[in-house]
């Protein structure tokens, strides 16, 4: 009896810090992390992030670790001179509210991005224009305005540097990191 | 807080030491005003005790104005008391002589003497003593420069002005201060985070900027003497786009607390904020006119970004800029007559000045990536950032178009230049 609680208490132990070595596994955010866009691939599962949690509640807060989730994806694409949130988002957004919702300790930062033709500092506006955006559109579903700060980075931090419109594209999103992300 | 500030404050140290030997900005003249004053420089008598370099950077700012045509003097050594062979002088070419001495003083420091000739007239017209320590040899080139250069144009020189910029490397971000030539660069805050639209205040002791090492954009003032800084304006959203009020008390910032970028005033130590103008899109890039009545800004309003004014006491908009698709980043000469913008033209992004009395425009460069054009105090030039072989310069061109240099350095990007006030 006293073996087994020693060696559950030790297996808990293990467990405790195979998560922790799972989270500081995890970039901090996509784009903090400097070069990287989300892997878009679905489903991907990191070698080195072993999934340890997330299998009962969709929403729990591990979820946001777990690339298996839909809410591992934190990136959100706009067209040229366009503020729509496209529908291939809509589900994405969907998932990100009901977290917020159901975690409403939870706090949102959203970083919104622009690709880097012209000024700086208008460029800082259209970032923030598509964060307004994503943000409007998590209060639609739910989400509280207190949980949510939406905010631009403007030109500044590029997913991708090359000058073609596949790379643009890439660099007109808004990214949504939670507490602890930023 | 306090930890990251000294952390700041030791890499800005260590950026320091390392800046002088590898990040000096180089200068490169690539164009010239068409009609030239000859002037010649003689070497200062007693010069060899500050290596020369004085009177080679007093030639090299009279060159780089593109106003000059630096007449050769052949290493002749003429002092300031000595009567030139004015008729000599006028067959080698020159219009203007400059001579002059430089000797050390019982306390040790430098007196550098000069004066300044009409070879035509035949007669001294300036003349002055500085002195000065062995620190302030190029600050004293720059003050005999000034004084050639008001002398022979009837306006003020730019010699002994500073700019501040961002110097990008991997990874990191410098905001610099440097003479107007490029040289001495001293780094005011180093950081991992972007830094952008630095400004400074009127008179030159502080700097206005945008750091996101908060991992969002909060608008800074900092102290230059001290290297102590304040947040002016850190509200829910975004917060950037700071400019002076000409009495430099106050800033226009554009902030988002309600939604999108939208142009608010508050005092310089970040109290009391009220809004100065309103609309359903963007506005931003204020700016205010030098006489303060103004405030100049960009805004989405009309469906595309353009140029806008309202009256800092209240009032309605007027759109300033009518033509092509894309206006921005507004900025008024020192005498408010003409106004300076990035204007996009067939996917170019190109820098443009408009007479505010005549409406006319014109074009000055011809690079496609131009941005944040900034007045030189005199009016005469305008700096501004653009990309050569996929690389972050810094360029300056005369408001004629004709006069062109530029500033850059091996292995970083440099941008976001703002030119500073007169010195004192």
């Amino acid at each position: 009896m006293r073996k087994s609680l020693a060696l559950s208490s030790s297996l808990l132990t293990l467990a405790a810090l195979v998560t922790l070595a799972g989270c500081s596994s995890q970039p901090a955010a996509p784009e903090q992390a400097g070069a990287g866009v989300e892997d878009r691939t679905p489903g991907a599962i990191s070698a080195t992030a072993p999934v340890m949690s997330g299998q009962g509640d969709p929403y729990a807060i591990a979820a946001l670790k777990d690339p298996k989730s839909p809410l591992f994806k934190r990136s959100v694409y706009f067209d040229y001179d366009s503020l729509v949130v496209k529908d291939e988002f809509k589900s994405l957004l969907d998932h990100h509210a009901k977290f917020l919702v159901r975690n409403d300790q939870m706090k949102m930062l959203i970083q919104g991005h622009a690709d880097e033709r012209g000024s700086r500092e208008y460029n800082l506006a259209l970032g923030q224009k598509r964060a307004e955006a994503v943000k409007k559109a998590l209060m639609l579903l739910g989400a509280k305005e207190a949980q949510l700060e939406s905010v631009s980075l403007g030109e500044e931090k590029p997913a991708c540097m090359e000058q073609a419109e596949s790379c643009w594209a890439q660099n007109r999103r808004g990214d949504m990191l939670y507490t602890g992300e930023f | 807080m306090k930890i990251h500030i000294l952390r700041w404050l030791a890499g800005a140290l260590l950026a320091c030491v390392a800046l002088f030997a590898q990040a000096q900005l180089s200068i490169e003249i690539t164009g010239a005003g068409n009609q030239r004053l000859p002037v010649a420089v003689a070497d200062f008598a007693g010069e060899r005790v500050v290596a020369h370099a004085l009177t080679s950077v007093v030639r090299a700012d009279l060159e780089r104005s593109g106003l000059f045509q630096i007449v050769d003097t052949s290493g002749a050594v003429l002092d300031e008391s000595a009567v030139p062979n004015y008729s000599d002088w006028k067959a080698r070419g020159a219009d203007a002589l400059a001579a002059g001495s430089v000797s050390v003083m019982p306390d040790g420091r430098y007196e550098t003497r000069f004066r300044l000739h009409d070879t035509q007239k035949q007669a001294a017209i300036a003349g002055q003593g500085l002195a000065h320590n062995a620190t302030q040899i190029r600050a004293t080139a720059h003050r005999v420069a000034d004084i050639i250069y008001e002398k022979l144009t009837g306006e003020r020189g730019i010699f002994s002005t500073r700019i501040a910029y961002v110097m990008k490397s991997t990874g990191r971000y410098e905001l610099q201060i440097a003479d107007a030539d490029g040289n001495g660069a001293q780094v005011a805050l180093a950081s991992r985070e972007p830094i952008i639209s630095p400004t400074w205040s009127p008179d030159g002791s502080r700097l206005a900027y945008v750091s996101f090492e908060a991992k969002k954009p909060v608008v800074y003032v900092h102290d230059l003497a001290t290297g102590r800084r304040h947040v002016a304006a850190n509200f829910k959203g975004s917060n950037s786009a700071p400019a002076w009020s000409p009495d430099g008390t106050r800033l226009a910032v554009v902030l988002t607390k309600n939604g999108n970028s939208q142009l608010y005033v508050v005092n310089v130590d970040g109290s009391g904020v009220t809004r100065l103008a309103s609309s359903s899109g963007i506005d931003t890039e204020p700016q205010f006119s030098p006489d303060g009545e103004f405030i100049y800004f960009t805004s989405d309003r009309g469906g595309s970004p353009q140029i806008y004014r309202q009256p800092v006491a209240g009032g309605p908009a007027q759109r300033v800029t009518f033509e092509g698709s894309y206006n921005v980043t507004p900025r008024l000469s020192p005498d408010g007559k003409s106004l300076a913008f990035v204007t996009r033209d067939s996917g170019r992004f190109r820098v443009a000045v408009m007479g505010l009395a005549t409406r006319q425009t014109q074009i000055l460069t011809d690079t496609a990536k131009d941005e944040s054009p900034s007045f030189a105090p005199n009016g005469r030039m305008i700096l501004f950032a653009t990309e050569v072989g996929g690389r972050g310069v810094l360029a300056a061109v005369s408001i004629d178009g004709r006069v062109k240099h530029r500033l850059s350095v091996q292995a970083a990007d440099v941008r976001e230049p703002a030119w500073g006030p007169f010195s004192k």
